[in-house]
């Protein structure tokens, strides 16, 4: 399945050549070629197509990676290393009380369809996120906006309900469209680097460089995302060539093939996907930190994580992965400690253990990881009953109707420490002094405060055992070695393309 | 004939319209509400309400069942649920992949069926008979799934020669690569098929060697082979024909597995994915679509075998 770019290829290699004369006669010195092939198209594989082209009608994750950043640009952006930093705002200021942010835009910014970037545009498309239609999954976040003014075009006054602190990180998530752009499911007018050249459903989508993009010219003539449902046959197009990076495997064991071999660079990122067992928190045993506690202290998680990532990924001991502004090792607090497990159920009451049913749904890892816990707690008393249930089924009875005693899951925001701030979220967890914190967090003054409240919730949370968090997914970019650039940490399923660079 | 063919078509158009009911009565009974799925997660009961008002399921089963084929009868086969697209033209390019994938693979299973079927008959009692016979048999045995990964690893990730999956992104305004892309889908399916096809061949040819008109036809002269074209092949052709309807039928949806170990954009994958994202629109499209392709299959299959055999086209008179 490769797309083939002859005409430019052609023209780029003898572009490179007469560069390379030229360069030799103008220096008398050796030829300098350059290092990366400005015009070649870099092919991409992923397991993450989207539903469709719109982020506020639940076009899912796919549309992040092929999008965030590439063809929409936001106010600010959430870079690879979890930094907010602006992008569409040249400078910003908060007032006093925290209330009023005003934002200035950058100057001679045009959307993709000529159209200039006016503040008229920013407050359409925030709009656009806190609609009543809108199905984003960050509308709740954009609740504090009270309103968006434009007193001219490039002036945005944004006032809030109450002061928020995660204001710029929220707004990285607001794609800026054109708001002359009426149904963008099926199309784009984004202001970022590439333009949708054509979408195939089912097969891959093709983005170009933008002329007219106010920014960095990308590092090379394109890039097509090409779709795969299966892992392993999306592994066999890096095999042969078809693709020359693929955004995250999936399966471990597929690894063995790329990892000793010259041809292939394997980097490993950290995610932000968190395994883990949520307990219902409202009903016994499992109302009892104690009990949860015990349940933690049962499991060798290192062992977990081996059996099915082998040397990838970590194990940690709380909701936080490394890339959160506010992560702390907490693995001591409810370490491998199988006496101590037995000792702590004794003591709350369950001698000779308990038995529960652990709500499993059916697609890796969740079954493979629901065995080794039936194994692991058997060894200290606890009879674990599975029940596969099917991911809608998840959505039905665990997280909206929260009939379940566990369940397993796997969770990918970036930040959302905040779900333990919510008593009525699927899991139940209502920590009086955790709710404050969380909830005062927004109001503080600056990230640094935020921080401080947040990791002190986080240890909170950690010493309730309020989940049993087992282990941080690994993220993987497998890429052929003569591409490099891109990003490896894929925050938010965030996939910046215009650094990729291809040598020639 | 004619006759013949337009009350075949009539019967053709009647049993599309009862599968219709058959489908709108089937989807409105099973249980989880479109309107849910519609809006998705986390939606509040007035957004609920007012998808409901949307898609028309607040309305009496009647209403909707007439609005149901209303669009029918003007082609609209809605929107889906999850892309928001056009489903009749996301199945129109589903199908600009799988009828050729289809169509090809039964062509080529007939070429290598046909030939080796009557061998294996004509020989029966010889080493190549059995020898045909147990290949057939073990092609009937191995999963499709797994002859596609074997093919796939021996031609394409040891040999180079072709792709391991996927379509071009423009179909087949990159013939090349279109065609590059189908030729282990193909042959996969295809050797499955003819494994079961060359049994039918066989067995069909194997009554036809017993018959007493073949020992008539020699008897009046014609040589082994020339009574064996002349009348052997159209004779056993007739139950054949019934057969190959239905595999061809079963194989437009069927394909699925193929689609994924090769990831193409099919349909049997569009029905796959409906279900998984209860895309009520999709998965109505996608069965009403392949009821009709199974229904013109067993028709063609029927004016065939009347083509074939007079005694059929005197039978209904």
């Amino acid at each position: 399945m490769t797309l083939t770019f002859d005409t430019k290829r052609a023209l780029s290699r003898t572009r490179a050549l007469a560069l390379a004369a030229t360069s030799a006669l103008a220096l008398g010195g050796p030829a300098m070629a350059q290092e990366y092939d400005p015009d070649a198209v870099i092919n991409i594989g992923s397991l993450y197509e989207p539903q469709n082209l719109d982020n506020t009608a639940g076009a899912g994750q796919g549309i992040n990676e092929a999008f965030n950043g590439n063809v929409y640009e936001a106010l600010f952006v959430l870079t690879d290393d979890g930094d907010v930093e602006p992008r569409l705002v040249e400078v910003y200021d908060i007032s006093d009380d925290g209330l009023t942010y005003t934002f200035t835009l950058k100057p001679d910014v045009t959307f993709h369809s000529g159209d200039p970037l006016t503040a008229a545009d920013v407050k359409s498309s925030i709009e656009r996120v806190t609609a009543e239609s809108s199905a984003s999954s960050r509308k709740r976040t954009l609740e504090v906006i009270e309103s968006v003014e434009t007193p001219d075009d490039r002036t945005v006054i944004v006032t809030l309900k109450s002061p928020s602190v995660s204001l710029p990180y929220n707004l990285s998530y607001v794609w800026i469209v054109n708001d002359a752009a009426t149904d963008i499911s099926a199309s784009e007018d984004g202001t970022g680097p590439y333009t949708l050249q054509e979408w195939r459903r089912g097969s891959a989508l093709a983005l170009e460089p933008f002329e007219g993009y106010w920014g960095e010219k990308p590092m090379n003539g394109g890039v097509m995302f090409q779709y795969f449902t299966d892992a392993t046959a999306q592994n066999n197009a890096l095999l042969t060539g078809a693709v020359d990076i693929i955004t995250s495997i999936q399966s471990p064991d597929a690894l063995s093939i790329f990892t000793d071999n010259p041809d292939f660079t394997v980097s490993e990122g950290a995610s932000t996907t968190k395994e883990l067992m949520a307990f219902n928190d409202r009903v016994e045993p499992f109302d009892d930190p104690q009990v949860r506690s015990a349940i933690a202290r049962a499991v060798d998680k290192e062992k977990l994580l081996n059996a099915i990532w082998g040397d990838y990924g970590m194990v940690i001991g709380s909701f936080v992965p490394p890339t959160d502004p506010w992560y702390v090792d907490l693995t001591d607090v409810n370490a491998y400690d199988p006496e101590s497990a037995r000792e702590m159920l004794a003591e709350a009451g369950y001698p000779d253990g308990f038995s529960f049913t652990l709500d499993t749904p059916d697609y890796d890892p969740h079954p493979v990881v629901a065995q080794f816990l039936q194994n692991e707690l058997a060894k200290v008393g606890i009879e674990v009953k599975i029940n596969i249930i099917t991911a809608n089924e998840w959505y039905t009875k665990i997280y909206k109707a929260h009939d379940f005693e566990a369940t397993l899951q796997e969770h990918v925001n970036h930040r959302d420490i905040v779900f333990y701030g919510n008593p009525d979220f699927y899991w139940g967890y209502d920590n009086p002094e955790v709710v404050r914190l969380i909830a005062e967090s927004e109001n503080v003054g600056s990230m640094e405060e935020q921080t401080e409240m947040l990791t002190q919730a986080n240890r909170i949370i950690a010493e309730d055992a309020a989940s049993l968090w087992l282990y941080l997914y690994p993220q993987i970019v497998v890429s052929t070695s003569d591409v490099t650039g891109y990003p490896v940490n894929g925050l938010n399923s965030q996939f910046f393309v215009s650094g990729i660079k291809k040598a020639e | 004939m004619l006759r013949y063919l337009l009350r075949r078509l009539v019967i053709l158009l009647l049993s599309l319209l009862i599968a219709a009911v058959v489908l709108f009565v089937l989807l409105r009974l099973l249980p989880g509400d479109p309107a849910a799925a519609l809006v998705g997660v986390g939606a509040t009961p007035e957004q609920i309400e007012a998808a409901r008002a949307q898609i028309g399921s607040d309305q009496p089963l009647g209403a909707q069942f007439v609005t149901y084929l209303g669009d029918l009868a003007r082609f609209d086969l809605g929107q889906s649920f999850v892309s928001r697209a056009s489903v009749l033209e996301e199945i129109s390019r589903r199908l600009s992949v799988t009828l050729p994938l289809t169509l090809a693979a039964f062509i080529l299973a007939l070429v290598i069926a046909v030939p080796l079927g009557v061998l294996a008959a004509v020989k029966a009692d010889r080493w190549i008979g059995l020898v045909l016979s147990v290949v057939s048999q073990i092609g009937i045995a191995v999963p499709v799934f797994w002859l596609g990964i074997l093919l796939v690893y021996q031609f394409s990730l040891t040999l180079r020669w072709l792709p391991s999956g996927g379509f071009p992104l423009r179909g087949y305004a990159q013939p090349l690569q279109a065609i590059e892309s189908m030729v282990l889908p193909v042959l996969t399916i295809a050797i499955i098929m003819s494994a079961s096809l060359m049994r039918y061949v066989r067995a069909s040819m194997l009554e036809v060697l017993n018959s007493d008109f073949l020992r008539t036809a020699r008897a009046l002269g014609e040589s082994h082979n020339g009574a064996l074209v002349r009348h052997g092949l159209r004779n056993a052709a007739v139950p054949v024909v019934s057969v190959l309807g239905i595999e061809l039928s079963t194989t437009f949806l069927g394909a699925v597995v193929v689609e994924q170990v090769f990831s193409l954009p099919g349909m049997g994958s569009m029905l796959l994915l409906g279900i998984q994202q209860r895309d009520y629109p999709n998965i109505q499209g996608v069965l009403l679509v392949s009821t009709l392709l199974v229904l013109l299959t067993g028709f063609l299959a029927d004016i065939l075998q009347r083509m074939l055999d007079p005694r059929l086209r005197e039978a209904s008179r």
